[in-house]
């Protein structure tokens, strides 16, 4: 405790002389030396902010301080109702087709220029705001009441009024409040813990609002406060804080809080209670406002939803300014045309008098074609996209294939405008924890100092667990109504989702009201499956020499002490918080036990005691240079106990053939206690055995002995049972535990079956059973969490046995067996070590070639000394402000160092359903499929043949290299050998050779740098797959950026965890999989799926009618454009290029905007080119919109080509028709517009694929529209719209067979080369798509036939492709 | 046999599991049209599908086509050109020597000769050409409300009729360059009798404007009893010899709806155009309206073209159900009707060709 004292002073005298040298400087001259860019950044970053109570006796202070601070009200609407229509504006005045829209309408005001009336031109673009702004504004309203709701929330801040708590708004509340919180309650803003009813000083906060994550996180109160313990007084609050200045960091926070008496407290993460969480399992706590309203680090985090721009936009932008080239290029025609024929004239009696030049007035002509001949840009083109993108995403969203049953949870869309990127991507990143597997890790089996279990019955356990999932329904839904309670108070309390999900038009309204992440009734990684381990009968035995009578302590092998230090850091070296389900969300704490009462335990302290410090002294030399076999036989020969077995039915009924009946609880083994009782008598432990009478004598014999041998353990045990308000005996064995990570719960799972229970976890203690010890409480000293740096995690504990320091580390193999091997040292216990990892790292290479997930669970005791001087460091390195982290990685190592290999577990994760389908679906839908995972190359490789990414065909090229040098030789040398290969097989198609590269992380960063990385791309183009092992977040995102970059190819990039993020937001399309990995991933990515699996019909299905939908709308409305306008363009050479025009202004206008938008939309949203069912029966179709078929620069100008071909024979035909008669302008028009409406409308017909009564509905309201429009208004306008007024004029044409005669004919010549174009190109060289749709259209059976006929024809010329031989080519390093 | 087949595969029937309520399910609901399974027509195009069509078209096309030319071919037509541009012609002088100004009318007649007597009922025609009545400023160079016989524009013509809206101040009625460039040559048409007489044909000049014209569009200010009072206060067109209120002397063709006035507003498409002149009926079943022989058209030559080299028609003419003499529709028909035939053959062949490998669509190319 001295030591301690100690240090807490030094602190101090750091923290103030700190303040001396002013707030940032570097915290020890020594560190400052060593990292000096570090300390240069320091002083960068200067802001801080200081708060102090506002009720609280610095009240003077109080106002001068927190200046600067916002209240915590939020406002997340962009308007308020006066400024809408000003600010609404002004933000759709930012995209250049309203600003071109906008100088059309100025322009139509100049006079000399004026082509129509004033207001008509206004149209168009008063109809597009109109429309924007209606969607904003409703958008804004529902900001607006869910800003309104969150304001007005009640909480229960400290008022310096009435000197008490009182009721207030969350709006209310300010920096410097001290708000009291209780059970359930979600906080209102950002605050500092200052107090706890909980005696340890802790809170326990669920963040799902936050970050979607629904264990409990830990929070701390502020040390050292003076008051501590005791009730909380306000006024009695004289310290004031110093911290950083409001970031968007969730997991930082710094700053110190200074007492009156210029003592100064560190503050982190661990104290700061963040606005949207809730409180758990904590009746009252109070803290003190830091950052209210916009400033918490809820609000800071919240970024809009996500706008990317889709490849078909890209190109439609391209084609929008080939639209504005022709419009100059027609404008200049008409003013040219203008002026020449103004010089040509000469005082003619139809000329207006003026005194412009025939080269002006062209100049002015110019302008008033472009506002003749606006429509040519397409304004109505980029509200028409949005509107079918939110169809096509409402239609995706709806789609029930998409829908999870067992998370209740639909996809969901949250990039609006990126829905026809899917139909067009090439190349798939996909992570593979979590991604291709179900990321629900069962314990497989584990090796123990060298020796290995295999856990076979559990093994077959796993198997049945597989085949029962199907029927497995039953059991997810008791395991959802076990968690209902839980999902709706969360739905109720739900807050900050205003910030998250406001932005999602598209979502129902009630999606808000429960957002997925709160409902989802994943219990924390704690389905039947995983709780279940069926023990090894070896290893069980092993252990159970714990509860022999016979146990001789002093017999006690080496190995033992292994095991059990194993099982010790299995339950203990994690975050995991334990409750009971009774009482949901309630911790189970660690009674208060005295450390005195473990007296009995004298000698198992021995025990571990002797593996402590003088390690494996007991083993000869003699011994050690056995072979490896007969050494571990001979090692624990000692140690064996009368071969009996207390082992018990292990697995719940249904899953274990011949299982007895009524042994249906959930499988654990009754440790000695519960044996003790006989609760469950004799039937719960019956046996499939043989001797079975004896055993159960020996088991009435154990009982005795352990009943005595524990009798200290137990009564502590018992006391805290017994006492009120504890969980109560029931739910003893049905502890819930709640992991970061699925891992560590089944870890924690697995230790438990074997007697090492996890009971309760408070903040410095746990409570552990260990087997036939009881429940011990462990003084938990420090926990280093897992970081991907370090890989690793550990946890500093006092032993309960030794009352020694011991560190157990748990982490990836590779770190692990490095920092196993530097212990170093000649005598014999290393060289045991050494024989111990050699074992291990044989068993982990088998492991991973299974495909199993590993982790090394290594161990180090401390000297007291040691401990002491490391502490030092640590608690400097805790209390700093400034580079914090970097101080605490560099503690972290410190200890990390001369650990002791205890041995390895073995954790499966199984693929999820249709994995395999899936990626050979996309593969044979051109899509490389690559995989970046963190795991192990053979983990990995098997992974991806377990997935049929890799097929036993397929040749293997692996990447290792250790240099660059080598690395580079190593491309060269496999990009000679693939093509050499590829020449053999007379195929230089690339990407379709049978190569699988494999590069694990360090090679791929060597081939990541400049000058590699051009090679590296060539050589994995020529791949059929490559899997990139051991990859870092950022490699992954930089593998993604490379090929997008260099390929310039589509990519997707799918993960679920937030090691993917990175690659999610720089892939063109990114998707989450919301699963068991929280929902950073979700979060970030532009569609949110559940499973694998739903990626096949995403983009085979939906990618691919997104594409071709809006591929095939914009050049219809490209056409469409270009049709009309042009019809206008060629009467300008019969009016004296004078801008005039024949059919009124109003018809003109509405033309685009009325008569002819809704086709498209339909079109947009409708069409089916095949149906879904051939789509995901044939993914080779989706090979059409990788190439961009539907749009490509060739369609684009055939249909321009068209267009115009349609717009001469539309304006001709009537033009020689009325030639030379008494017709009048509109008289003219009327015809010309009428076929034009009819081509445009058939126009459709032919190019739709599908038609449904709603293409008929509206194609013939169109056009019913379209002639109800003219003609009421050609009887109902007497003198309305001035020049072109078209009283009686298309009453008078419709009642005359000409105008038939002339629409009947335009429409069918127009028409006559699509259709034949079409007729032609289907029947001489039909598309993949095309023959798909004929194929439909026969019977099913005759249809099976010809699927299954393609198929095989496809499959016949992909062999052809495939090199038949398979030697696995692989390049050693 | 165009290729039609409902692919709503199988209609699950029942909508999504109601739940009872209580628990909201965020299961898509299972409908056709959330699931995009709507029933739908697909239409493939292929030479098969496709070459009935075209046949069906040639097939109704053709008939048309012939009956189009057929029924051009019978409407009778003469033309007769009196700009004057020739030294040859009758009105060389009149067109030489023109001047808004002169109040002495120049009269030219030009003798002509129908080959074919004209049955029914002729219409008389002026044509121009090259007269761009369809120029932007030309047409906007009105005002309707006036026309429409709104007092308040007839005082204050829009600002559209500019320069024509005002002369010295006094407004104009009607206002505007269309309005002021109105045709006013006078056509009389005589019919030379085979012993030498010269009998005039009557004209009717009633009847030849649009029924919603001259009824709802064109109005006169007040009543139509005393235009003269009406019309006080306002100038004439510029170009014009007498005010508007003195177009005709029957007060119901008097005024803004006078039909030659109104027949003149009704701006024309194209910068060779006819306008309708006067009709002449016919007088009963046995004689022709025009029998042929010689007549003469006696031209007062007011309208100068020359400037733009413009020209100045009349036509004869009767019509038909498709109104007046032009064979290109007819043709065009046939044309397209052949073509389309054409084309079915040879879609025929194509589809003979290539259908049977379309029909087994499982070799892939």
């Amino acid at each position: 405790m001295e030591q301690i004292h100690w240090v807490r002073h030094r602190c101090r005298r750091l923290a103030s002389s700190r303040s001396v040298r002013g707030f940032y400087s570097a915290p020890s001259s020594q560190h400052s030396e060593r990292s000096p860019e570090l300390h240069s950044t320091q002083q960068l970053s200067g802001k801080r902010r200081t708060v102090v109570a506002r009720h609280g006796p610095r009240q003077h202070e109080y106002h001068s301080v927190s200046k600067g601070c916002q209240g915590n009200s939020i406002r997340t609407t962009k308007y308020s109702l006066l400024t809408f229509i000003p600010m609404n504006l002004f933000q759709q005045f930012h995209r250049l087709a309203n600003l071109y829209f906008l100088f059309l309408v100025m322009l139509n005001w100049v006079p000399v220029v004026e082509a129509f009336q004033k207001e008509i031109t206004m149209i168009p673009l008063v109809v597009v705001l109109i429309i924007i702004a209606i969607k904003d504004a409703l958008e804004d309203y529902r900001r607006y009441r869910f800003d309104r709701r969150i304001n007005n929330n009640i909480a229960t801040v400290y008022s310096g009024k009435y000197q008490r708590y009182v009721d207030q708004h969350w709006k209310d509340v300010c920096v410097g409040d001290f708000v009291r919180l209780s059970f359930n309650e979600i906080i209102p803003a950002d605050m500092l813990l200052l107090y706890s009813s909980d005696p340890h000083g802790v809170c326990y906060i669920e963040t799902a609002n936050l970050d979607g994550e629904t264990n409990l996180k830990q929070r701390q109160v502020v040390r050292d406060l003076p008051q501590q313990g005791s009730e909380f007084t306000p006024e009695n609050f004289h310290s004031h804080i110093e911290c950083e200045s409001p970031n968007n960091d969730l997991i930082r926070f710094r700053g110190y809080m200074e007492h009156p008496n210029k003592k100064r407290v560190g503050l982190h993460n661990n104290n700061l209670l963040l606005r949207s969480c809730t409180i758990r399992n904590t009746e009252t706590v109070i803290g003190i406002v830091v950052y209210a309203g916009h400033e918490t680090k809820a609000m800071m985090n919240n970024s809009g939803p996500r706008y990317k721009r889709s490849k078909l936009e890209r190109r439609l932008n391209v084609d929008v300014l080939w639209s504005v080239v022709l419009l100059v290029i027609m404008c200049l025609t008409g003013a040219v045309g203008h002026a020449l024929w103004l010089w040509n004239l000469k005082d003619a009696l139809f000329q207006i008098p003026d005194t412009v030049s025939p080269a002006l007035a062209g100049f002015y002509m110019f302008w008033t074609m472009i506002i003749v001949l606006q429509v040519l840009i397409p304004i109505s083109l980029y509200v028409s996209i949005e509107v079918v993108k939110l169809c096509q995403i409402f239609f995706i969203q709806n789609d029930k294939d998409f829908y999870d049953e067992n998370l209740d949870s639909r996809i969901e869309c949250r990039a609006l405008n990126i829905t026809e990127d899917l139909g067009q991507i090439q190349y798939v990143f996909s992570d593979k924890t979590g991604t291709l597997t179900e990321n629900k890790m069962v314990f497989c089996r584990c090796t123990i100092a060298g020796v290995e279990y295999p856990h076979e019955e559990n093994a077959r356990r796993l198997e049945v667990y597989e085949q029962e999932e199907v029927e497995a329904v039953d059991r997810s839904h008791t395991l959802k109504s076990h968690t209902s309670a839980k999902s709706l108070s969360c739905k109720s309390l739900s807050c900050n989702r205003s910030s998250v999900s406001l932005h999602t038009l598209t979502g129902d309204a009630e999606d808000e009201e429960a957002p997925s992440p709160n409902v989802l009734p994943h219990n924390a990684f704690s389905s039947p499956m995983e709780k279940d381990v069926v023990p090894d009968p070896l290893l069980l035995q092993k252990l159970n020499c714990l509860y022999s009578p016979l146990f001789l302590l002093r017999d006690a092998s080496l190995e033992l002490t292994y095991i059990v230090d194993f099982f010790m850091a299995l339950a203990i070296c994690n975050t995991v918080v334990v409750s009971s389900p009774n009482q949901p969300r309630y911790v189970v704490k660690v009674p208060e036990v005295s450390p005195t009462k473990l007296k009995s335990l004298d000698d198992i302290k021995m025990l571990f005691q002797r593996f402590g410090l003088p390690r494996f002294s007991t083993l000869s030399p003699a011994q050690a240079t056995e072979s490896s076999h007969s050494f571990t036989r001979s090692l624990f020969a000692r140690g064996k106990a009368p071969s009996f077995n207390l082992s018990p039915t292990p697995v719940d009924k249904g899953t274990v053939a011949g299982g007895e009946p009524g042994a249906q609880a959930i499988t654990s083994i009754k440790p000695g206690l519960n044996v003790a009782r006989g609760e469950h008598g004799d039937q719960g432990y019956e046996e499939e055995d043989d001797e079975e009478d004896e055993r159960r004598q020996d088991v009435n014999g154990v009982e005795d002995n352990v009943v005595i041998l524990n009798s200290g353990a137990l009564t502590g045990l018992d006391n805290s049972n017994k006492a009120p308000g504890s969980p109560g005996e029931p739910s003893e064995d049905e502890l819930i535990y709640e992991a970061e990570s699925p891992d560590e719960a089944a870890l924690v799972h697995a230790a438990r079956v074997y007697g090492c229970t996890l009971r309760g976890r408070s903040v410095d203690h746990l409570l552990v059973e260990l087997p036939g010890m009881g429940s011990l409480p462990v003084r938990l000293l420090h926990i280093l969490p897992f970081d991907s740096t370090r890989k690793r995690m550990s946890v500093v504990v006092r032993h309960p046995l030794t009352n020694q320091v011991v560190v157990y580390t748990k982490g990836a193999d590779s770190v692990i067996m490095d920092l196993a091997k530097s212990a170093e040292g000649a005598d014999q216990s290393d060289y045991m070590q050494g024989h111990i990892r050699e074992q291990t790292q044989k068993h982990l290479d088998s492991y991973a070639r299974e495909g199993l997930r590993t982790l090394c669970i290594a161990k180090k005791v401390l000297e007291e000394n040691e401990y002491e001087s490391w502490l030092k460091h640590h608690v400097f390195a805790e209390t700093s402000i400034e580079n914090r982290e970097e101080l605490l990685l560099e503690s972290a190592l410190k200890l990390e160092t001369n650990i002791t290999l205890l041995g390895a577990t073995g954790i499966v994760d199984r693929l999820q359903e249709e994995v395999p389908e899936t990626i050979e679906a996309l593969q044979k839908a051109g899509v490389k499929v690559w995989v970046l995972t963190g795991d192990k190359q053979e983990t990995a490789i098997n992974i991806a043949c377990a997935c049929k990414l890799l097929r036993s065909t397929d040749q293997l090229l692996t990447a290792n290299c250790g240099s660059k040098e080598m690395c580079k030789a190593l491309i060269f040398e496999l990009r000679k050998e693939v093509e050499r290969r590829e020449l053999e097989c007379g195929e230089a198609n690339e990407g379709t050779s049978g190569f699988t590269l494999v590069v694990d992380g360090r090679t791929l960063e060597f081939a990541l740098e400049d000058d590699l990385k051009d090679g590296f791309l060539e050589l994995s183009r020529r791949c059929r797959a490559v899997i990139c092992c051991r990859s870092t977040p950022l490699q992954k995102s930089q593998v993604v950026r490379l090929v997008q970059d260099q390929l310039r190819v589509m990519t997707l990039a799918i993960g679920d965890g937030a090691n993917d993020v990175s690659m999610i937001q720089v892939a063109d399309v990114g998707i989450g999989i919301s699963g068991q990995e929280g929902m950073q991933a979700v979060m970030s990515s532009d569609f949110a799926i559940s499973r694998f699996k739903h990626l096949r019909k995403l983009l085979l299905v939906h990618g691919h009618w997104c594409y071709t939908r809006l591929a095939n709308m914009i050049l219809y409305f490209f056409y469409k454009n270009v049709m009309y306008v042009n019809l206008l363009f060629w009467y300008q050479f019969f009016c004296g290029f004078s801008g005039s025009v024949m059919s009124n202004s109003w018809v003109l206008i509405f033309f685009n905007l009325l008569f002819t938008s809704t086709p498209p939309l339909i079109y947009g949203i409708l069409d089916k080119d095949v149906s879904a069912e051939t789509l995901m029966m044939l993914p080779e179709l989706y090979i059409s919109g990788q190439n961009s078929k539907a749009y490509l620069p060739s369609t684009f100008w055939l249909t321009m080509l068209d267009a115009f071909y349609q717009s001469l024979v539309c304006f001709f035909i009537p033009y020689f028709a009325y030639a030379g008669s008494d017709a009048d302008l509109l008289s003219f028009g009327s015809p010309v517009n009428a076929s034009a409406l009819f081509i445009i409308l058939i126009h459709q017909v032919i190019e739709s694929h599908t038609l449904t009564w709603l293409h008929a509905l509206v194609l013939v309201g169109s056009a019913l529209f379209y002639f109800s429009f003219t003609l009421v208004f050609s009887v109902v306008c007497v003198t309305c719209s001035p020049p072109t007024n078209p009283l009686g004029v298309d009453t008078l044409q419709m009642s005359q067979p000409l105008f038939y005669g002339v629409c009947a004919l335009t429409t069918v010549l127009a028409l006559l080369p699509r259709l034949l174009f079409h007729a032609l190109h289907n029947s001489i060289s039909p598309s993949d798509t095309l023959r798909a749709t004929l194929m439909e259209q026969v019977n099913p059976k005759e249809y099976c036939r010809r699927m299954q006929n393609w198929n095989q024809d496809q499959s016949k010329a992909k062999s052809l492709v495939v090199p038949v031989e398979d030697s696995a080519l692989t390049v050693p390093d | 046999m165009m290729a039609s087949s409902y692919n709503a595969k199988e209609e699950d029937g029942h909508v999504a599991v109601a739940g009872g309520g209580t628990i909201k399910n965020k299961k898509p609901d299972n409908t056709a049209f959330k699931q995009q399974r709507l029933p739908a027509w697909q239409p493939i195009l292929t030479a098969g599908t496709v070459l009935p069509a075209f046949f069906v078209i040639g097939l109704i096309f053709i008939p048309i086509g012939i009956g189009l030319y057929v029924t051009s071919n019978n409407i009778k037509e003469f033309e007769i050109d009196y700009t004057g541009t020739d030294i040859s012609s009758p009105c060389f002088n009149c067109s030489q020597s023109f001047s808004w100004n002169s109040t002495r009318p120049c009269i030219c007649v030009l003798p002509f000769t129908l080959e074919q007597p004209f049955e029914s009922k002729v219409y008389m025609y002026y044509g121009l050409s090259n007269f761009y009545q369809n120029h932007r400023r030309y047409v906007k160079s009105r005002d309707d409300s006036q026309l429409n016989g709104d007092i308040n524009s007839l005082k204050n013509p829009t600002k559209e009729c500019e320069p024509y809206a005002r002369n010295e101040k006094v407004p104009i009625a009607p206002c505007g360059a269309i309005a002021n460039s109105m045709f006013n040559d006078t056509l009389d048409l005589y019919y030379i009798d085979p012993n030498g007489t010269r009998i005039q044909i009557p004209l009717t000049k009633t009847g030849i404007a649009w029924q919603s014209d001259m009824n709802v569009k064109f109005r006169n200010p007040g009543s139509n009893t005393n235009l003269t009072a009406a019309f006080q206060g306002t100038s004439k067109p510029i170009n014009w010899h007498k005010p508007v209120y003195e177009l005709d002397t029957n007060p119901q063709n008097n005024g803004f709806i006078n039909e030659d006035f109104i027949v003149w507003m009704r701006t024309a498409a194209l910068p060779t155009f006819r306008k309708l002149y006067r009709i002449i009926d016919k007088k009963n079943h046995m004689t022709p309206t025009l029998p042929r022989g010689n007549y003469t058209l006696e031209v007062t030559y007011n309208y100068p073209v020359r400037s733009f080299e413009g020209k100045k028609r009349v036509i004869l003419s009767t019509i038909s159900w498709m109104g007046g003499k032009n064979p290109f529709l007819g043709i065009a028909y046939i044309t397209v009707g052949s073509v389309c035939f054409f084309l079915g053959v040879v879609l025929l062949i194509i589809h003979h060709k290539y259908g049977s490998r379309n029909n087994s669509a499982d070799i892939p190319n």
